[in-house]
């Protein structure tokens, strides 16, 4: 039985959409930017849902005006990492709140193995749970 | 960053919303037929008929200016009836004496270029030398795209940018920004405009030993000095700012003032010239000091009289007396 019909990795925003267009992901930034909050550029191999801090890639951007900057950041983080998973977060730096307030996939690696789900036995026949990332059965650089 | 990639959560920004935001102001100038409806709709001629009065003199700049904008306008009526042609490039390079308003120009012409559609945001970040070069090797590069990331989508005003290029260092890192630079110019046209600046024996020898960067730069832009009348009409703009006025008398006296300060060495034109009128304040406001029991009027507060020009260290040193 197949719940995920594309294999497709679905975090953050947007993730059930097709991917992003370079003008869509423009227009989110651009978005961001109007509410003053901080962009990232992050990328991971390990795309397990509880794996929650990514690589950054290079450092945070506060002060920038126009999307082209960070486009110009996505873009160079493709190019290093073609077949990693990359996202933008846009950091909201207001006091109280101090917290992500969006994050959504900008590339993914061309094949998605997906997630298998393990079933542990342990005392009185009970069973626990887990997901596991196939691509992480391979070590870190090669696992796409 | 700790609830933001589980699936589905914070999703609420919908495509849509940031897209319109995105395109809105674009659309009614790519209506637009003729040179009056981009006029109209882009509001330029707001920014020029401000350039004209705000700024003295710079006939020469101005005009310069107004070439630049007809061709912009041009430009603009030409994609909208779908004759492609190279976006134009735009930068610049503006030379002329220190104080000549080089900085103020560049404010405007970053206002022009943003209603024209040239730059997205209009905004300007003015840098030197030591904001886009490092102090050790690999320090230059991140700095230096830093501080182009900042600029995009409006203009990068770079002042002195003959300091870039130190030809009696080959080890230096200025030439690194350089070349940073000069790939960003040619490769994001579209994202952001440089605007160098400098003394023009300077910049000429700049140009001739970074060719790369010649060759990009299409306007070039000299700032005449001022004479003295236009000094002159300078200072009453300062002065009326700053909510002062000059005595009857105190004109003969502080164009006499002007006539010795141009003379001197390391005359900065407008810059030299609020600098006189901050230290006549400071005169103004020791005579006031002085007499202590005098009931002191709005009128005294404001005006400049010729005393306090007078005491320059200018007349002293010209040997010429100030009523003379």
């Amino acid at each position: 039985m197949m719940t995920n019909h594309g294999n497709r990795l679905t975090q953050g925003q947007f993730s059930y959409l097709p991917d992003l267009t370079d003008k869509q992901i423009s227009a989110q930034i651009e978005y961001a930017l109007s509410k003053n909050w901080a962009l990232g550029v992050e990328y991971t191999d390990d795309p397990h849902p509880r794996n929650t801090y990514w690589e950054m890639y290079g450092n945070p951007m506060f002060d920038l005006k126009d999307a082209s900057a960070i486009l110009t950041e996505v873009n160079a983080c493709r190019k290093t990492f073609p077949n990693h998973y990359i996202r933008v977060t846009a950091f909201d730096a207001t006091q109280g709140v101090e917290s992500v307030q969006m994050s959504y996939i900008v590339n993914r690696p061309k094949k998605e193995p997906g997630f298998g789900l393990t079933r542990q036995e342990i005392g009185g026949r009970q069973i626990q749970y887990t997901v596991h990332s196939y691509a992480t059965d391979k070590p870190e650089g090669e696992r796409y | 960053m700790s609830n933001s990639s589980i699936p589905g959560v914070r999703a609420e920004t919908s495509v849509t919303s940031a897209a319109q935001t995105l395109d809105a102001p674009a659309s009614a100038l790519s209506q637009a037929r003729s040179v009056g409806e981009v006029l109209a709709q882009s509001q330029v001629e707001e920014v020029l008929a401000e350039l004209d009065r705000d700024l003295v003199g710079l006939a020469p700049v101005k005009n310069r200016i107004r070439d630049i904008a007809a061709l912009l306008v041009i430009d603009k009526l030409r994609t909208n009836l779908g004759l492609v042609s190279e976006s134009p490039s735009l930068h610049m390079n503006f030379v002329g004496n220190p104080g000549t308003g080089k900085t103020s120009v560049a404010m405007r012409m970053a206002q022009i270029l943003h209603r024209l559609g040239y730059v997205r945001k209009g905004h300007l970040v003015a840098v030197t030398r030591d904001d886009l070069v490092g102090q050790y090797i690999g320090h230059t590069a991140p700095k230096t795209k830093e501080v182009l990331k900042k600029a995009m989508g409006g203009v990068l005003f770079i002042d002195e940018a003959y300091y870039l290029y130190r030809p009696e260092n080959e080890r230096d890192y200025g030439q690194e920004a350089i070349e940073i630079l000069l790939q960003v110019m040619e490769n994001q046209r579209d994202d952001l405009v440089v605007i160098l600046a400098g003394y023009k024996d300077r910049m000429d020898t700049f140009f001739e030993s970074n060719p790369g960067m010649s060759s990009r730069v299409a306007h070039h832009i000299d700032f005449p000095d001022y004479s003295v009348d236009e000094l002159l009409q300078i200072s009453q703009k300062m002065l009326e700012e700053q909510n002062y006025v000059f005595a009857p008398d105190v004109d003969t006296v502080f164009k006499r003032y002007l006539g010795l300060r141009v003379q001197q060495p390391h005359f900065a034109n407008a810059r030299s010239v609020r600098n006189a009128l901050d230290r006549a304040r400071l005169r103004q406001a020791s005579r006031l000091f002085a007499d202590r029991d005098r009931q002191l009027s709005a009128d005294d507060l404001r005006t400049l009289t010729a005393s306090d020009f007078a005491a320059s260290r200018v007349f002293q040193q010209a040997g010429v007396h100030p009523d003379e």
